[in-house]
């Protein structure tokens, strides 16, 4: 097993997460309990190693706000949609197995979009092919091909999103040269 | 008690009282749904999601009624953590579902993962490479690899392409309580 040495300033967030943790659970965020609590994040992080996440240095807050009060009002309104579904389609409902390509090819934002489409009733992440960063999404209610392409839709503009949030510079920048000119996407099922 | 402090309790029983309902309501769903869907992966929706705002929206009461600012943490953390348990669990469950067959063709409008799983079974097979896919090349080990048929994949691929007389079975079984 090979280790590659980890800077501290790339373990900070895990380790600033570590000690938030450490603080709830105590329900005591004295000084000298965050101190002893970052000093077990220090010797935890370093005995039980994992790979770092490569996070890709920026992150806008101003566009995460935003961005987490959609994914709240998406989650309530997909779950009356479940129950809606659930009571009165229940048997009879038509689903689909959709394969979205994204745009970007980092761990942490097919991670990411996934996990923000898993949450959102509705869809489910079935299957990932990581080498091309495809996501294969289970959809409820998918009767037709006007459907599966509105979730491939909205499983892109997610990731577009998430892109605006926290993706790296060259990422943003495809994004923002794919989207500036309002002519033909270059992305698969935009055209039904 | 001044009447204005009456009124802010008032309001906030109120408004934790309708939380409680409506989490209870989204608890009440994955049930629902359970008997109602027709196959694993439909269920799957209803047995995760609506979970994540019902807890959201029972914490949420528990944190007004509580009114000690220390709790907030240890709720903020608990629903992080379904947040982030939540997809894992499902998509484990939803991919274990997919290969092992347990989902009702005919209730798909569209299957894109099916031509792959075929085109990645025939080339572990070796009878043929197959056309330029749209979901990576042939020579790509890691499409193996995430297909599930690389190196434990072989039983894998055994189980989805020939064993499946049993879970056929099983299926046609869960299709007749579907209908039923």
């Amino acid at each position: 097993m090979s280790r590659k040495p980890i800077s501290l300033r790339t373990e900070l967030p895990l380790l600033i997460w570590l000690v938030i943790v450490w603080g709830a659970l105590w329900r005591d965020f004295s000084p000298g309990n965050l101190l002893f609590g970052a000093l077990i994040a220090l010797v935890v992080a370093r005995i039980f190693y994992l790979p770092p996440v490569e996070l890709s240095g920026r992150f806008n807050v101003l566009r995460a706000f935003p961005f987490a009060l959609v994914f709240l009002a998406k989650v309530v309104a997909a779950s009356f949609q479940v129950i809606y579904l659930a009571v009165a389609k229940g048997p009879k409902v038509v689903n689909a197995v959709v394969e979205v390509p994204l745009r970007s090819h980092s761990d942490l934002m097919v991670t990411a979009t996934g996990h923000v489409l898993s949450l959102i009733p509705g869809s489910l992440v079935v299957e990932v092919d990581r080498s091309t960063s495809t996501l294969y999404i289970h959809g409820l209610d998918i009767r037709d091909e006007a459907d599966a392409a509105r979730l491939r839709k909205e499983v892109q503009d997610t990731e577009a999103g998430l892109i605006r949030i926290m993706g790296t510079k060259a990422e943003l920048e495809a994004l923002e040269a794919e989207t500036a000119p309002p002519a033909a996407g270059t992305t698969k099922g935009a055209t039904p | 008690m001044t009447p204005e402090a009456g009124g802010v309790d008032a309001v906030i029983d109120a408004v934790t009282a309708v939380f409680l309902v409506l989490g209870a309501l989204m608890s009440l769903t994955a049930t629902i749904g359970l008997l109602r869907f027709p196959d694993l992966m439909s269920r799957m929706h209803a047995a995760t999601k609506p979970q994540v705002l019902g807890l959201f929206l029972l914490l949420a009461a528990i944190g007004l009624q509580m009114r000690q600012w220390w709790v907030w943490p240890v709720l903020v953390v608990a629903w992080i953590f379904q947040l982030l348990t939540v997809p894992v669990s499902a998509h484990m469950v939803g991919r274990a579902g997919y290969r092992t067959k347990h989902l009702h063709p005919e209730l798909l409008s569209v299957d894109e993962l099916e031509a792959v799983v075929r085109r990645s079974a025939a080339e572990q097979e070796g009878t043929g490479t197959g056309p330029a896919s749209t979901a990576g090349s042939a020579e790509d080990p890691e499409l193996d690899d995430v297909l599930g048929l690389g190196e434990a994949g072989d039983g894998a691929l055994r189980g989805a392409a020939g064993q499946n007389l049993d879970d056929r079975g099983d299926g046609r079984g869960d299709q007749g309580e579907g209908k039923g």
